[in-house]
């Protein structure tokens, strides 16, 4: 469903020379499935998720969506960020409403109460941002993201800003939205045990530009237990494609 | 323009503008106890003690008269000059100045610093020139002022706009500069309209530096009706101190003093009144959290 083909992406840097980011990217991902990106720091994987965001264009190649090329950001795609990027200044469904400024007002309405009842925040409807812990704050982002009934999500990072408890209840908790709605994810994680109890293949991606390295799929049935020896086996396998030294 | 600097440097931060919300007068509980009441006039206990000190040392003659007069003596004075009408007069001859100048620095600051922050060929192309006119020490305005708008009100009111102008200028172009580039990111994937993304993200992201700016600026409208009044007028309390220098009535420069402390603070606090309403969101934060430590 989601097509990369060739995908380059070099940035003009100060000095006029130019820096490749990503380079030479082929990546399809099929409708309902999990993909996770991994890779050092630096070798690209924000910029690749930027791209297919339509935040960012590609240099070179194309991303397309049922062959359909993606020319800007499109109500089929939603991104949650790093961070929950929240506006200070309005109310939890205030912030969830900015994904859909498009639609007749009852309708916003019915989502809000929907999203928020997903990540468990109905309660929190009319609390401003700053009142929320961490966690919290990246449901909104995360109900904000799905209220757009998005084809496709994508995570940069979503729960590396949290402490490893909430972490885990989130990861359950993204796993179980995406087994009720109907769509497509690709998240980048530093942590690989993230990768493995998500994914249903996880995408390596090396060097300056990054390329991919390898792909793993990941044939355990769910739920995964985070202490079983094929998840920890996995972790091990994809912690020497990385080459850490 | 020291302080223009350092009133810049001051509200740059977005914390700064936080923190200067939040400490914008919350109306505290109401008082329970005689305590309280005390407690919340604390800050009138040194000035009325310094008035009291001061009666007792000019009755006492330790200042000569003619130099310092004493508090009665001011108030004596000040009433005379209000039973005369002049008091009201003076008064209202400076408050108009100072509104007409603060009214025009700030359209003038508020068109230019929205331009020059949102489009970068209008930032490169007006800013440098309005950075070195801000090096000019504003007082230097006055002899080519005279000469261009005459001595009369236009002069003046240039030179207090002027004054106005810079620190809401400056504080509104970093404002909108740097608005958190993550929450336009943000408004891009959710394809707002440019009119959406104005409301919804970029003025509520400003306001806050924008009004510290605009108290700024207020601060440097008074210190700049004083200098205007002082070079040359035939009204306002500026002059009203001349006269008294002239005339050597002590007790008019002393009373017109404590009138510029008291409508400089009265012209703030309402400007931080009147525009509380738009930073509600900080305000209940802060409420929140003073809840939260009571508690
Ligand atoms: N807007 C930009 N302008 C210039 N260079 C950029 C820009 N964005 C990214 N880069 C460069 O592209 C490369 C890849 O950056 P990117 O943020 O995609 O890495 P990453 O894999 O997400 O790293 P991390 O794991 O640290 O988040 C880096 O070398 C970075 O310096
Ligand atoms: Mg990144």
């Amino acid at each position: 469903m989601l097509e990369l083909a060739q995908v380059d992406k070099t940035f003009a840097t100060r000095k006029g020379a130019s820096h490749a980011a990503v380079a030479d990217i082929d990546l399809s991902v099929g409708a309902h499935e999990i993909v996770g990106l991994v890779g050092t720091s630096g070798c690209g994987k924000s910029t690749l998720l930027r791209i297919v965001s339509g935040l960012e264009a590609p240099s070179g190649g194309a991303v397309t969506i049922d062959g359909r090329r993606i020319a800007g950001p499109t109500p089929e795609i939603a991104m949650v960020f790093q961070e929950p990027r929240l506006m200070p200044w309005l109310s939890v469904t205030e912030n969830v409403r900015l994904a859909l400024l498009d639609l007749p007002r009852a309708e916003q309405q019915r989502r809000i109460e929907e999203v928020l009842g997903l990540v468990g925040l109905v309660g929190f409807s009319e609390a401003l941002p700053q009142q929320l812990s961490g966690g919290m704050a990246q449901r909104v982002a995360i109900a904000r993201a799905l209220a757009r009934r998005p084809r496709i999500l994508l995570l940069d990072e979503p729960f590396s800003a949290l402490d490893s408890f909430t972490r885990m209840k989130l990861q359950d908790h993204l796993l179980a939205l995406w087994e009720k709605a109907n769509f497509t994810m690709v998240f980048v994680t530093h942590d690989l045990e993230e990768a493995v109890i998500l994914a249903d293949r996880i995408v390596v991606l090396r060097g300056q530009p990054g390329r991919v390295r390898e792909v793993f799929p990941v044939g355990l049935p769910r739920p995964r237990r985070r202490a079983a020896a094929e998840v920890q086996a996995l972790k091990e396998e994809i912690t020497l494609s990385l080459d850490l030294s | 323009m020291a302080l223009v600097e350092t009133q810049r440097r001051r509200s740059a931060g977005r914390e700064e503008a936080a923190a200067l919300a939040a400490s914008v007068p919350t109306s505290p509980p109401a008082p329970t106890g005689l305590l309280d009441v005390i407690g919340r006039f604390k800050g009138l206990f040194l000035p009325v003690l310094l008035v009291i000190l001061w009666e007792a040392a000019c009755r006492a003659e330790i200042f000569a008269e003619h130099l310092v007069p004493s508090p009665l003596a001011v108030l004596a004075e000040l009433q005379y000059l209000w039973d005369r009408g002049e008091l009201l007069t003076h008064v209202w001859v400076t408050l108009a100045r100072v509104a007409a100048g603060f009214f025009w620095g700030t359209l003038a600051a508020t068109v230019l610093g929205a331009a020059t922050g949102v489009s970068r060929p209008l930032r490169e192309l007006l800013d440098p020139t309005l950075q070195a006119l801000k090096a000019v020490p504003s007082l230097a305005w006055v002899p080519l002022f005279i000469l261009w708008f005459g001595i009369f009100e236009t002069s003046k009111v240039t030179l207090i706009a002027v004054g106005v102008f810079f620190p809401i200028y400056l504080n509104l172009m970093s404002a909108i500069q740097d608005s958190d580039r993550k929450l336009v990111e943000v408004a891009r994937i959710y394809r707002l309209s440019t009119w959406q993304l104005l409301r919804c993200v970029l003025v509520p992201a400003t306001l806050p530096a924008y009004v510290v700016g605009l108290r700024a600026g207020l601060a440097l409208g008074w210190m700049f009706v004083i200098a205007a009044e002082l070079m040359g007028a035939s009204e306002g309390l500026g002059f009203l101190m001349i006269d008294g220098q002239m005339t050597g009535h002590p007790a008019i420069i002393v009373g017109s003093l404590i009138l510029f402390a008291i409508l400089g603070k009265a012209s703030d606090a309402l400007l931080a009144f009147a525009t509380r309403p738009l930073l509600a969101w900080q305000d209940s934060f802060a409420k929140m959290e003073g809840g939260r430590a009571n508690a």
